[in-house]
């Protein structure tokens, strides 16, 4: 859907949340350089209360970086989310009150896009994420997935250029997620967008990313970025390959250590019977 | 659905057998009879003044009705959009929910005079609050994820209002609607139990004052007939608002 742009640029971007009555300002991310290029797949894993959530929001312009700049196109970002962002969370947010057909359409008619137009891209996109038998339905009527599936296909008719998700698959459970990833990539491959995907799981980023950041205990700043090298085509099978071991395996080693910081434990020695 | 309509028909008939055999218990000074009852009631339904005192109650309770419901969800929707004022507000609404307003009733009438001003307000007083309340946490518990769909959309503030947040919060609004106006009803009929000239209030204190059984529990029954309809009108709105969810 999208056939130019989808660029982001971060250079040396934090966040700080000042403190309120007498607590402590609290550095949350950063400093952070990025470069994701259009129509990349790029992944962060992190461990809890990394800030990745917040570097979501400042990707998608919803929060100011308190220092540093960050970009998309080349406009800087500044605290308003600009044209061709489009994001999906791990909480159903989906309309309730609307049909799956109304709730996809809704963006398009916020736009002020005329009735013939709206129903062409609506149909197109349910097509798309497989709902068009569902088109009358309620969201209280359909399973978690694919509830998630309308939120994607509400997101997606507004033809974004970069598409975030934070944990969009978090709420499922391990075989509709390892499904929906399989859907992600190819939406991902057939739309041309770029993919941000904010994750705690490092199969998730392992499988579907072109590259994954590893992020630090709070501040979030990137320790580490794999580069996955696997094919456009890909999907869930390549689990089963060596190399996707491999790949798990560095990314633990490295989110390890900042996990058990982040929940307030201590490093044991790493003497083991396994290294 | 159906089995449904068999419980209701069961409770119903139940409730007849229950009366009936109150009526054996205590005798036809005390309460009347099921069958003579309902009787005087259609009996009623045929009289002028009946009707009379009718309009009066219904009156007043429909204005009360309309002034609690749109107050109330006014000041929810403002006490649940302002986090500070809901703070604040929260247990003073919760108190003056939880009072008993009876206690109130000479200041209003002091106030408004004998008259349909007095129910109306002492009916207002008895609604507004659960209105307010509930009104308030619905706009409240919208999911913040609604709210961050919305700014990713670029919706400006008003057409996030209109278009997610007052439907996200219509189900819990009717929820207080319902309960609001079985309140507003209650305070109006109370005022017209205490100090009134017209009404279904003042008509039940006057059969009282004769001792006329069959008519007390007549024009009960009508009032609880009418109750419970208003309640189950607002009860099929708000599952059909929910199940659209």
């Amino acid at each position: 859907m999208a056939d130019t742009g989808g660029h982001i640029s971060l250079r040396g971007v934090t966040k700080i949340f000042p403190g309120h009555e007498g607590h402590r300002d609290v550095h949350a991310l950063g400093p952070i350089d990025l470069d994701i290029g259009r129509g990349e797949f790029f992944s962060v894993v992190g461990p809890s209360g990394c800030g990745k959530s917040t570097l979501l929001d400042i990707l998608s312009g919803l929060l100011m970086a308190s220092s540093g700049t960050a970009t998309f196109d080349g406009k800087i970002l500044a605290g308003t989310v600009p044209d061709g962002i489009g994001a999906v969370f791990q909480q159903d947010a989906s309309f309730f009150w609307l049909s799956v057909w109304d709730n996809v359409a809704f963006g398009l008619r916020r736009r002020g896009m005329g009735a013939a137009d709206v129903e062409r891209r609506v149909k197109r996109a349910l097509a798309f994420m497989g709902l068009a038998d569902f088109a009358k339905a309620f969201p209280a009527q359909l399973s978690g997935g694919m509830r998630q599936r309308v939120c994607i296909a509400r997101t997606l008719v507004l033809e974004p250029r970069v598409l975030l998700l934070d944990e969009p698959f978090g709420a499922l459970d391990q075989q509709t997620r390892l499904l929906m990833g399989d859907e992600l990539l190819r939406i991902w491959r057939e739309t041309g967008a770029t993919v941000v995907l904010i994750t705690h799981s490092l199969d998730e980023s392992a499988m579907l990313s072109d590259r994954v950041a590893v992020m630090s205990a709070r501040p979030g700043r990137f320790i580490d970025t794999v580069t996955t090298g696997w094919p456009r085509t890909r999907d869930s099978r390549i689990v089963s390959e060596e190399r996707f071991g491999a790949l798990t395996a560095r990314l633990w080693a490295k989110l390890r250590e900042e996990s058990i910081l982040a929940l307030g434990m201590t490093a044991e020695p790493t003497q083991s019977q396994f290294s | 659905m159906k089995s449904r309509r068999l419980d209701t028909l069961a409770l119903v008939a139940g409730a007849l057998l229950l009366w009936q055999a109150l009526h054996w218990m205590v005798g036809a000074n005390v309460i009347s009879a099921p069958i003579a009852t309902i009787a005087r009631a259609i009996e009623l339904l045929q009289t002028r003044s009946f009707w009379d005192h009718a309009v009066s109650t219904a009156t007043a309770f429909g204005v009360a009705s309309v002034i609690a419901i749109l107050a109330g969800i006014v000041l929810g929707l403002w006490l649940g959009l302002r986090r500070f004022a809901g703070d604040v507000a929260d247990p003073i609404l919760g108190t003056l929910y939880s009072i008993p307003k009876i206690t109130l009733y000479p200041l209003i009438l002091l106030i408004f005079g004998l008259g349909i001003s007095a129910k109306i307000a002492f009916g207002v007083i008895h609604g507004i609050f659960p209105i307010a309340i509930f009104t308030m946490n619905a706009v409240r518990n919208v999911a913040p994820v609604y709210r961050r769909t919305a700014q990713i959309m670029q919706l400006s503030p008003v057409t996030t209002g209109m278009t997610i947040m007052v439907p996200a919060a219509l189900p819990e609004i009717l929820a207080g609607i319902r309960v609001g106006t079985a309140l507003t009803l209650l305070g109006t009929l109370i005022g017209e139990l205490f100090a009134s000239t017209a009404g279904l209030g003042f008509a039940l204190i006057r059969a009282m004052d004769v001792h006329a059984v069959t008519d007390i529990l007549a024009i009960t029954t009508l009032l609880f007939a009418f109750a419970a309809s208003v309640n189950t009108l607002l009860h099929v709105a708000e599952r059909w608002v929910r199940h659209h969810g």
